[in-house]
């Protein structure tokens, strides 16, 4: 095609990852970053309906949030914060060896923020899992005893969890995502395309890896501390 | 800016058509000009689909009682008359046609910030239009465009899951569009290219860029938790659970009031561009022209509340945004004003692209006029759920962005496919529409004064033959329609050669060869001079 033989003759003066709509790797370099700042602002708002609908809901129906978030685990849930935490040290530094060209430290670091992904996702299929056997996934299996929700009026409990179930669920899906981009990032690191001058797939993934963190960081509180308990 | 481009019969040059051939080499290709074209065969598609929906609408309602199908089935048509045209019509036409055809040729770019995205958004577009034609095909859905809950996710037997599901990709089509012209605008400008030399096009799409990534993640959301509690029979709309179907209208509407500037204000961009060229003139007031589609861009995410006067929303947040719905006019005049202050001492030729613009600056008016209407409280209560508001918004939708979209197709038609159509033909088109919107609408304010409720298949006789006027209209309109389509699919083949400019039109897509080739520019060109230096009449340097 056209566009790539056109890219094929640009690539004799450019280093490898240079796109032919570009005038230069300095300018490609700016755009792909912009254009994920840009995505994030989308994010946000994507977030932003379920965080709006919380809070106007939360402040109605107080009692019944309050009763529904003491069901959670917070143990696992601080845990869990912990470990999103972690990973985001772990993505950092990953930019950071692929700014100055480490491809093993990258590879490693590439690796580590990915199995803490996971585990973060073991833990929350477990607090799932939790939440079915004692019945409270609104719409699929909600028979929660009478002592568990403190006599909280169950309609508005029932909406806590509907939130609780949209909002981790939604916030689950992105770490997902997230774990796919880092996949093809650790292949990519290993085959060595990355270098000091080519790095910004790297940086752009991490902005997203950091801002699937930020989400849990918001959502942490608003369900699992909201209870009243300490 | 440079000296102009030496004319070569297009068929002995390589250009962006003709570079490669093969099915192929269109459905992969990514290429900017290429994908317009692939957005202007689908978008077209859907556009007759809706407008078929249109047609079975206003012949039902040529008798008092329904002239052709049932109630149910009349529900199920005026849905599928908004959500196709109104999410696989309007939202695309001007970003994705010639947004997309001309963002990189104006900047100065040899192509969008992300090509490969940019192909992707319009599989999106292609996912989201079968998943609403499955859902046409299999029964139809009766909610309205609107999908007001708790009918929508309770109540309806219609397929609400398909079409929320097309919606709700098709979105993710519109952001990343919107998305790719903004890093596109901010970081690809050619040399000298500042932001106040832009055309006023690009200031356009710029601001409805941002109303598009800012606004439909929100409809997104909202259309997901829509099919999602429909699909689980519980949900945060839920009045069983205390849900309030109330937030779903403020969240719906958070998103599509502001979709209502993301299809006016490209088709406001158009109509600079053709002002200035058929006036000779700059744009007057270049920069307030800019900073209105701003400020149009911000003001529209503070007006959603005025779809709800009469919805159980409080009385003074009523009153706010009945304010602040005063205030979107002043942009909105400025605008109106100001090309009209262009043409004033202008060398005007009567074109038919100028055709189209003249005709929008008019229906646009009234169309923004009626909307004061509406935006005042005591007004609305009467107005409100009337044919005056359905004709109020098809004259802003309809007279203003079909027309800026029309307009616009013919303006850059010959860049597009280096051939000319026939002027006569476009000329007496473009008259024909405007005489046909105008029999169709203009009898809808009326029947909406006189208390027609709108979405009902039957009314009282008295409205019968405001009614027929309408639907004799709507007929002219329709033919009105046709005839581009025809004219212009032959132009492609039997059009003369059009040439680089023959406008004889400013802006840096004209420099280019028409066709351009598929690279845009040989070399990219320096800019030293603001948009619109036509020489100024009085130089008498006009003819």
């Amino acid at each position: 095609m056209a566009e790539l033989s056109a890219g094929s003759t640009h690539a004799a003066v450019h280093p490898p990852g240079f796109h032919h709509q570009f005038e230069d790797m300095e300018q490609q370099h700016e755009a792909g970053n912009l254009g994920m700042w840009v995505f994030l602002v989308t994010e946000i708002l994507f977030f932003g309906g379920l965080f709006a609908s919380y809070t106007i809901y939360r402040s109605l129906y107080l009692p019944g949030f309050e009763a529904g978030s003491r069901l959670l685990d917070v143990k696992l849930g601080a845990t869990n914060t912990a470990v999103l935490i972690g990973s985001s040290l772990t993505m950092a530094l990953a930019v950071h060896a692929a700014q100055t060209g480490k491809r093993k430290a990258l590879v490693l670091f590439l690796l580590l923020t990915m199995v803490l992904g996971a585990v973060f996702l073991g833990i929350k299929f477990d607090e799932y899992s939790t939440k079915w056997h004692h019945g409270l996934v609104p719409g699929l299996k909600w028979a929660p005893d009478e002592e568990m929700h403190n006599n909280a009026p169950l309609g508005s409990v029932e909406l806590f969890f509907c939130f609780y179930f949209f909002m981790t669920g939604l916030h689950a899906l992105h770490m997902l995502i997230g774990f796919g981009i880092m996949t093809v990032m650790t292949v990519k690191s290993w085959r060595g395309e990355f270098s000091p001058e080519y790095y910004a797939p790297i940086e752009v993934s991490g902005l997203y890896w950091h801002f699937v963190d930020i989400v849990w960081i918001f959502l942490f509180p608003l369900l699992y501390l909201i209870g009243g308990r300490y | 800016m440079s000296t102009a481009v030496m004319e070569t019969p297009a068929a002995s040059r390589v250009h962006y058509l003709n570079a490669n051939y093969g099915i192929k080499s269109w459905l992969f290709t990514t290429d900017h000009k290429r994908i317009a074209l692939l957005w202007l065969g689908s978008i077209t598609f859907m556009f007759f689909i809706g407008g078929a929906a249109a047609t079975l609408i206003r012949l039902h309602l040529i008798e008092p009682t329904g002239a052709l199908v049932q109630p149910a089935t009349y529900n199920k048509l005026f849905t599928i008359h908004g959500v196709v045209m109104i999410f696989f019509f309007l939202i695309p036409s001007i970003p994705a046609v010639l947004g997309n055809f001309l963002v990189p040729l104006m900047v100065g770019a040899r192509d969008l910030a992300f090509p490969r995205i940019n192909l992707l958004s319009w599989y999106l577009y292609i996912i989201g239009a079968i998943f609403v034609l499955y859902a046409i095909l299999t029964g139809g859905v009766d909610t309205g465009w609107t999908f007001y809950t708790p009918y929508s996710s309770t109540y309806a037997h219609s397929q609400v899951i398909a079409t929320a599901l097309g919606v709700f990709i098709v979105g993710f089509s519109s952001i990343l569009t919107g998305l790719n012209f903004i890093v596109t605008i901010h970081k690809m400008r050619a040399p000298g290219l500042t932001w106040f030399r832009l055309p006023l096009f690009i200031w356009a799409i710029y601001a409805t860029s941002i109303i598009q990534i800012l606004g439909t993640p929100v409809l997104a959301i909202t259309i997901f938790l829509l099919g999602l509690e429909r699909l689980l029979h519980v949900g945060i709309f839920d009045p069983a659970i205390g849900g309030d179907p109330i937030l779903f209208q403020h969240l719906f509407w958070f998103y599509s009031h502001p979709a209502v500037y993301i299809m006016i204000l490209p088709g406001m961009g158009v109509i600079s561009e053709l002002i200035a060229c058929f006036s000779r003139k700059r744009v007057f007031g270049y920069a307030m022209v800019a900073y209105s589609s701003m400020a149009i861009a911000v003001l529209s995410f503070l007006v959603w509340g005025h779809h709800m006067f009469v919805t159980g929303q409080s009385v003074y947040a009523g009153l706010i945004f009945s304010v602040l719905s005063f205030m979107v006019a002043i942009p909105s005049a400025i605008k109106v004003f100001n090309w009209t202050a262009t043409l004033y001492k202008g060398s005007i030729s009567y074109d038919a692209p100028m055709l189209y613009a003249l005709g929008f600056i008019g229906l646009f008016t009234m169309g923004g006029l009626t909307g004061l209407f509406l935006a005042s409280l005591a007004v609305d209560v009467h107005l409100t759920g009337t044919y005056f508001i359905v004709a109020h918004f098809h004259y802003i939708m309809v007279g203003g962005a079909v027309m800026a979209y029309l307009g616009g197709i013919h303006f850059w038609w010959p860049k597009i496919t280096g051939r000319l159509y026939p002027d006569g033909w476009a000329r007496f088109a473009a008259l024909i529409i405007f005489v046909g919107f105008n029999l169709t609408f203009f009898p809808q304010f009326v029947l909406g004064y006189l208390g027609m409720p709108r979405r009902y298949a039957v009314y009282p006789a008295e409205f019968q033959v405001l009614n027929v006027m309408s639907s004799a209209g709507a007929s002219i309109l329709g033919i009105g329609y046709l005839i581009p389509l025809i004219y212009l699919i032959w132009s492609i083949r039997y059009g003369p050669v059009a040439g680089p400019n023959p406008w004889g039109a400013k802006g840096l897509e004209w420099e280019t060869p028409s066709p351009p080739p598929t690279e845009n520019f040989e070399e990219i060109p320096v800019v030293t001079e603001e948009a619109y230096a036509y020489a100024e009449p009085e130089d008498g340097s006009h003819g």
